[in-house]
């Protein structure tokens, strides 16, 4: 209480305030009174909690991590049997969760980027159907949603022998989708060292370019150059090495395909289903973000004579990305936090193998902890970031 | 202008070109402006005429209103509404007692009526309050019964809409006043209140819904002395209430840090004591900015409740899932999913155009 400190300062009265009105000493009673119910409640519910475990013969602990998980999960980046521990099987379920939502998170960026773009389109069709899209799915709980593009996968999906072949060689049918991939080759190993270089070596040549632009005013092609290292390096190398391209092709055997990699309906499910309901909320983010930006400051780029791409990425964009970052780091954690959904259509996430560890165990207060804690780190993690970006793009005023 | 000079000579104004007249000029200026435009124009009438009749022989044409029983309705090409005239009843109630779903039909209708007064702006404040509080207490009767000869029907029969909107609504109720308390706590300068409210706030705010559903579904029993049950039905709303409460608080927040220094200065040189200064001068003016914002918060926890299936309640989508079960009716997925789609979206949309309009009509009023 910020005012009652001030009034003794500016003295209104020649005597001392009484003990009690004193707000020096009212804050820490208050202080030490709020805490002290804190925690008495706390120590009610521990102590509660304590003897109800007590009586279920629940001991409390990790040790639990490093007994057998013995269940099988269906889907793991990692290798995992059920002979392995509770920790490695959590492990394979916080992975499962940052894929999903790593993907999703460039996905519905750029799906929703697109569509934000699309509902200021001159065409009035285009901008019309973007509409439609923003406006149906983000009144739709994103449950449904989800439950509905697992049903189209599981239930309206061909089998296998008349999978839909969008592609040659992907198929989708209701085990999944497959695809091709290559088969391992040192080569590539070095493609991604050359890649790396590329990516270094073009950070180099865009401070060089942008230093000798501020000193000299003379320009130098970044985006070409830059375009040539990034993707052409690894090319070089690839083609150096022999172009070892040859492909795990999947193929029908019987009832099922062989080779390639498969993905599961649940996997798909879960990240159409996420892209496509956060991408409707980052278009309308996106919307406002370019909305902000006048018209004049358009204008005055045309004036001087910029070209429509330059405009965008020299005027329009520095200036929306400061209205669109803050709001998109929240739609981040929001589908990050929303892929915990797929306990519902049973995709291995953090949260269904949290839920399969809790009810093997019992160990229902660790099993939550630990997923409050890992969800809070993520969330921590990703709001770092954006923060860090942020610094980049908002408003340096002198 | 030169013509202007001589009087008399006034020309007839010229028409402009008849390519930018008319229809055929909206479509030039809105369809076939340009290269790229005139492309994409014509892929999205392909994609339109590709799909949307389909859509349309699959949703009204070939499809069945009335079936004698599901046989007669799989073999038609369309849709199966038959279905959902069988089993609409259970979708939007569950299993509370059939002779008595006038109950929480009326439920509903006095929900809606607590939306349509909130649109009106000359109620808001204290009578808003009293209207929601009283509509509340009037909910919880009608549901519970037991008394003016209605029969006691307990929580587990609540299903289907009334318990989507029950979640939702109460949730919102009852978080807001711990929203404003940790708002509140989060400006204040006392170190312990603030860290304890940002250390709330920021918790909750960090991990899913589902976690603190599982939370309170399976540790609250824990929490509580040996004996005590607590029941299905409130575990799930004390998560709700819980997990709301954050974010309200982050709204008023922003509320608070919107109303100028001078208020909070003007009310202390007034005398009023800290909780008079909000009530009185800061909160009304606080919470009438962030009226938008809340409304979607509201329409998110709308959305939000559909998650309590995960825990075994019957909520709209729950009771959709379970109709979807029955041995006869087996497989009509698209048509319940729609039934509860367009319910769930209409209450949505509406709520979210109204709090745009509201957005743009509270701004107008600052602006002048």
């Amino acid at each position: 209480m910020a005012f009652e400190s001030s009034r003794r300062d500016v003295g209104i009265s020649p005597t001392a305030p009484a003990f009690w009105n004193n707000p020096a000493v009212r804050s820490i009673v208050y202080q030490v009174l709020l805490v002290g119910g804190v925690i008495a409640v706390g120590a009610y519910l521990v102590h509660n909690t304590l003897v109800n475990l007590d009586r279920q013969g629940i001991a409390t602990g990790f040790g639990f991590l490093d007994r057998e998980a013995a269940f099988e999960i269906g889907e793991s980046l990692i290798r995992y049997t059920p002979a392995d521990t509770y920790g490695r099987a959590l492990l394979v379920g916080l992975l499962n969760t940052l894929c999903v939502a790593g993907i999703g998170i460039v996905l519905a960026t750029i799906l929703g980027t697109i569509m934000g773009i699309a509902r200021l389109s001159t065409n009035w069709l285009i901008s019309k159907l973007a509409s439609f899209y923003v406006e149906t799915v983000r009144n739709i709980p994103v449950l449904l949603q989800l439950i509905v593009w697992w049903d189209i996968l599981r239930v309206s999906a061909p089998g296998p022998r008349e999978a839909w072949q969008p592609v040659p060689d992907v198929f989708i049918s209701n085990r999944g989708v497959i695809y091709p991939v290559p088969i391992y080759d040192p080569v590539h190993l070095w493609m991604g060292a050359a890649l790396v270089l590329g990516i270094v070596a073009s950070v180099v040549v865009a401070r060089w370019a942008r230093a000798r632009q501020m000193a000299t005013g003379a320009q130098f092609p970044v985006l070409k150059t830059n375009a040539a290292l990034v993707i052409g390096l690894p090319l070089v190398v690839f083609v150096l090495g022999g172009m070892p391209l040859e492909l795990d092709k999947p193929e029908l055997r019987g009832f099922n395909f062989s080779g390639g990699h498969v993905v599961s309906p649940e996997f798909v499910a879960l990240l159409v289903g996420l892209t496509v309901y956060t991408a409707a909320f980052i278009a309308e983010i996106v919307r406002a973000g370019i909305i902000a930006v006048s018209w004049g400051q358009s204008e005055a780029a045309m004036a001087l004579g910029l070209r429509r791409g330059l405009t965008l990425r020299l005027v329009v964009l520095p200036q929306a990305l400061r209205v669109i970052v803050p709001p998109m780091t929240s739609q981040y954690l929001n589908l990050t936090k929303n892929s915990s959904l797929a306990v519902a259509i049973g995709f291995p996430d953090l949260q269904s193998i949290a839920n399969t560890t809790m009810n093997q165990t019992g160990q229902a207060i660790e099993g939550i902890a630990l997923s409050m804690a890992v969800y809070l780190t993520i969330s921590l993690l990703i709001s770092l970031f954006m923060n860090w970006y942020n610094r980049f793009v908002r408003l340096v005023e002198r | 202008m030169s013509d202007m000079a001589e009087p008399g000579f006034a020309r007839q104004p010229e028409k402009p070109p008849a390519a930018t007249l008319g229809a055929l000029g909206w479509l030039r200026a809105h369809l076939f402006n340009s290269i790229p435009n005139t492309i994409l124009t014509l892929l999205a009438i392909f994609v339109i005429v590709k799909l949307v009749p389909p859509f349309i022989a699959w949703l009204l044409i070939d499809s069945k209103f009335v079936a004698a029983n599901a046989k007669e309705c799989r073999e038609a090409a369309g849709a199966c509404w038959a279905f959902i005239a069988e089993w609409y009843r259970f979708i939007l109630f569950g299993r509370f007692p059939y002779a008595e779903q006038w109950r929480p039909l009326i439920v509903i209708v006095i929900f809606i009526a607590m939306f349509l007064a909130s649109c009106n702006r000359r109620l808001w404040g204290r009578s808003l309050l009293a209207i929601w509080i009283g509509g509340a207490a009037l909910v919880l009767l009608l549901m519970f019964g037991g008394v003016f000869g209605m029969s006691y029907v307990g929580t587990d029969l609540w299903n289907g809409l009334p318990l989507t909107l029950i979640l939702a609504v109460f949730g919102m109720l009852l978080a807001f006043p711990l929203a404003i308390l940790l708002a509140l706590g989060r400006r204040s300068h006392m170190p312990a209140v603030h860290s304890l409210s940002v250390a709330y706030i920021e918790l909750i705010r960090g991990v899913p819904l589902i976690t603190i559903l599982f939370m309170a579904s399976i540790m609250l029993p824990l929490f509580l002395p040996s004996g005590t049950t607590i029941d299905k039905l409130l575990r799930a709303q004390i998560a709700i209430i819980l997990f709301a409460a954050a974010y309200l608080a982050e709204i008023i927040r922003g509320g608070l840090q919107a109303i100028p220094k001078g208020q909070y200065e003007a009310a202390d040189s007034l005398g009023l004591s800290y909780w008079r200064k909000m009530r009185l001068v800061i909160l009304p003016q606080a919470l009438t900015t962030v009226i938008p914002p809340l409304v979607n918060t509201f329409i998110g926890t709308f959305k939000d409740t559909s998650l309590v299936i995960i825990i075994g309640l019957l909520d709209l989508l729950g009771t959709a899932n379970n109709s979807l079960n029955d041995a006869n009716w087996r497989g009509f997925y698209w048509e319940a999913y729609i039934f509860v789609g367009l319910i769930y979206w209409s209450f949505c949309f509406f709520m979210s155009k109204y709090s745009q309009y509201l957005e743009r009509d509270l701004n107008k009023a600052r602006r002048r």
